[in-house]
């Protein structure tokens, strides 16, 4: 388009709508920096009045979020041996030594595994799934896509009472391969719509270029047909680990110790008296970082996928 | 060269020639790859939602699993049409989807519109908008509480920074008169993102040409945004209603870290007042039923909902 267009705005109305939305930017981004801070600060600095912005950072959330710690007495302090390094130096300085690890790391752990297991499920069986809808006469086609998609309707405290009890008696009940079966079944509507979508976009004449020169219809289907989808796929695919990273209903409901998410276990963070809020932001910085950066990062694929599905449907 | 050739002869052959080369036949393999997908959701939402229906009509207490099981019929039904405390996280609901679906939709509009402008660096300013849809609502949602403190909290900070209310003499969550509004705040900040990235789809996808010829025409720009641009985008506006409409109904992770439902049980929303039912009091029927008279509020006022789309659409 040329500068002379008619339809284009002018330099002044560009300059006011960037200044706009900018302004709101910076607002809708300060909670967030607002956590990013909050877990270098000292307890005493995280519910300082005015709250600060320059503050000398401490690690000391982070430790804390890391370790159980116990209080001991000043005597049994001076017998100890110096403290070896900086997390031990920090407790120290409270009058506390550390007790051990705390289960941040494990409920991370939880929700890498049930995260990532749970995406490439639904990627394999929504990529077959999408491959079939979008190149075969199926019958019912179009009952069984609107059947995929209205199983997004439920709400999830609705599907969780029978699947709890389906849970139990399958003896799936806080298991990791129970979580990954679940949030696979939730993700795999969206997956099998969003996959539809590429793989329609997709020539025909490729495949079938390919059986003529002798491919089998699977080979077809995995040497063809599967890296064309390939950026179809990979954001399909982030969809999916966002919302099973993001999870809390279901989480919180079915799990309790072995197979807890991190959602669930950030908020019962606490320190003395209520919650230690330089430990629950250091946790939820290290949980909530990676999702930032993907979506900067990724940011054409991930904007496109999320009207991409809406607008197709 | 050989790609064309292969390609013309691909075009020449008759689909019903390829299929039978090799292999599996179409339908077998359709099959193959439908049938996981299928039967994980039959396993995982359909056979659930059975049993649901089945313990509606039951007094089944799942804390209890060896106590016998009494069919009670409609019972369970008719005890929560005439429970008022119901009508009552129904009416917490309405306010929460109302007032969330009214600022997200203005807010949001209003950005795309501006976003549309094109100006520099829209792109990235754009993707830090976007950035609270993506996150955990449960725990950015707990974060909030702190943002929230009188006093010390950033947003009661915020607040008397720009109007000069002592931060102090307000609380969002404790207050009865506040703490529905809390919700909204939260809500809008996370998803206004969502009606925005929408909205700006349905700007992008009006050609120049139609503005072209109405600047032609020597229409307005006020006259242009009521006449062209309204209509235009109402269909994708309409969309993005549906969807955040049957997301707030659901909502719980956010309520629940932000207000628990609380003071007393004013932002007490269907989804909190079902979990209290069915995994704090154990009345298991009784909160089957109460699921199902949910979900089939909603998929029937999504139904409807979808009708009047298609409509608008048509035009």
């Amino acid at each position: 388009m040329n500068s002379f267009s008619i339809t284009e705005p002018s330099r002044r109305q560009k300059r006011v709508a960037g200044t706009l939305v900018i302004f709101y930017a910076i607002i809708t981004i300060m909670p967030l920096i607002w956590i990013l801070l909050t877990g270098f600060k000292s307890p005493v600095d995280s519910i300082s009045y005015p709250p600060k912005i320059l503050f000398e950072p401490t690690l000391e959330g982070y430790v804390n979020l890391f370790t159980t710690r116990t209080r001991v007495s000043p005597e049994t302090l001076a017998a100890l041996p110096p403290p070896e390094g900086l997390a031990e130096t920090i407790v120290r300085s409270r009058d506390m030594v550390i007790a051990g690890p705390s289960r941040y790391g494990e409920r991370f752990l939880n929700s890498v595994i049930i995260g990532f297991g749970s995406t490439f499920l639904s990627i394999i069986l929504g990529t077959l799934a999408a491959y079939a809808f979008s190149r075969f006469k199926v019958p019912l086609k179009d009952d069984l896509l609107f059947f995929i998609l209205s199983t997004r309707m439920m709400p999830p405290i609705a599907v969780a009472i029978p699947i709890f009890l389906m849970f139990r008696q399958l003896g799936l009940s806080d298991t990791h391969l129970g979580m990954i079966l679940l949030y696979t079944a939730v993700n795999i509507s969206l997956a099998v719509w969003l996959l539809k979508g590429f793989i329609d976009e997709i020539p025909l004449e490729y495949e079938e270029a390919a059986l003529i020169d002798g491919y089998t219809r699977f080979q077809a289907f995995y040497k063809v047909v599967l890296p064309q989808a390939a950026t179809g796929i990979a954001s399909t695919a982030i969809f999916c680990l966002i919302f099973a990273w993001n999870e809390y209903a279901f989480a919180v409901l079915l799990t309790s110790g072995n197979a807890q998410t991190a959602p669930p276990f950030i908020p019962t963070i606490i320190g003395v008296g209520g919650q230690d809020w330089p430990a629950v932001a250091a946790g939820a910085s290290i949980f909530l970082l990676p999702v930032m950066i993907f979506t900067i990062v990724l940011r054409k694929h991930l904007l496109r996928g999320i009207t991409f599905g809406a607008v197709r449907k | 060269m050989s790609d064309k050739m292969i390609e013309r002869a691909a075009k020449a052959t008759p689909p019903s020639v390829v299929r039978r080369i090799k292999g599996l036949s179409d339908r077998a393999i359709a099959w193959i790859f439908v049938a996981p997908t299928i039967f994980l959701l039959l396993a995982v939402n359909i056979f659930p939602l059975i049993w649901t229906i089945n313990l509606s009509f039951t007094n089944f207490r799942a804390n209890r699993p060896n106590r016998e099981v009494e069919y009670i019929g409609l019972r369970n039904y008719e005890r929560i049409l005439s429970d008022s405390d119901i009508w009552l996280s129904m009416q917490a609901t309405a306010h929460f989807l109302f007032w969330t679906i009214f600022f997200q939709v203005l807010i949001g509009f209003t950005l795309a519109w501006l976003i549309n402008k094109k100006f520099k660096g829209n792109d990235l300013w754009t993707t830090i908008i976007v950035l609270p849809m993506m996150l955990s609502p449960a725990v950015v949602g707990n974060f909030w509480t702190f943002l929230y403190q009188p006093q010390i909290g950033l947003f009661n900070y915020a607040v008397s920074f720009f109007t000069g209310i002592e931060p102090s003499s307000f609380e969002m969550i404790g207050s009865v008169n506040l703490a529905p509004w809390s919700i909204v705040i939260v809500d809008t900040w996370m998803w206004t993102p969502f009606v925005m990235l929408i909205c700006l789809a349905g700007l992008r996808s009006i050609p120049d040409y139609i503005y072209e010829a109405a600047e032609i025409d020597r229409a307005t720009k006020l006259r242009q945004f009521f006449t062209l641009t309204l209509p235009m985008v109402l269909p994708f506006l309409m969309l993005a209603i549906l969807f955040r409409g049957i997301e707030n109904f659901k909502m719980f992770d956010l309520v629940v870290q932000l207000t628990g439902g609380g003071p007393g049980s004013i932002t007490e929303v269907t989804s909190i007042n079902l979990k209290r039912e069915a995994f704090e009091k154990w009345r298991t029927g009784y909160a089957s039923a109460y699921a199902i008279i949910l979900f089939v509020t909603v998929f029937g006022l999504a139904s409807i909902y979808v009708k009047a789309l298609n409509k608008v659409k048509e035009r």
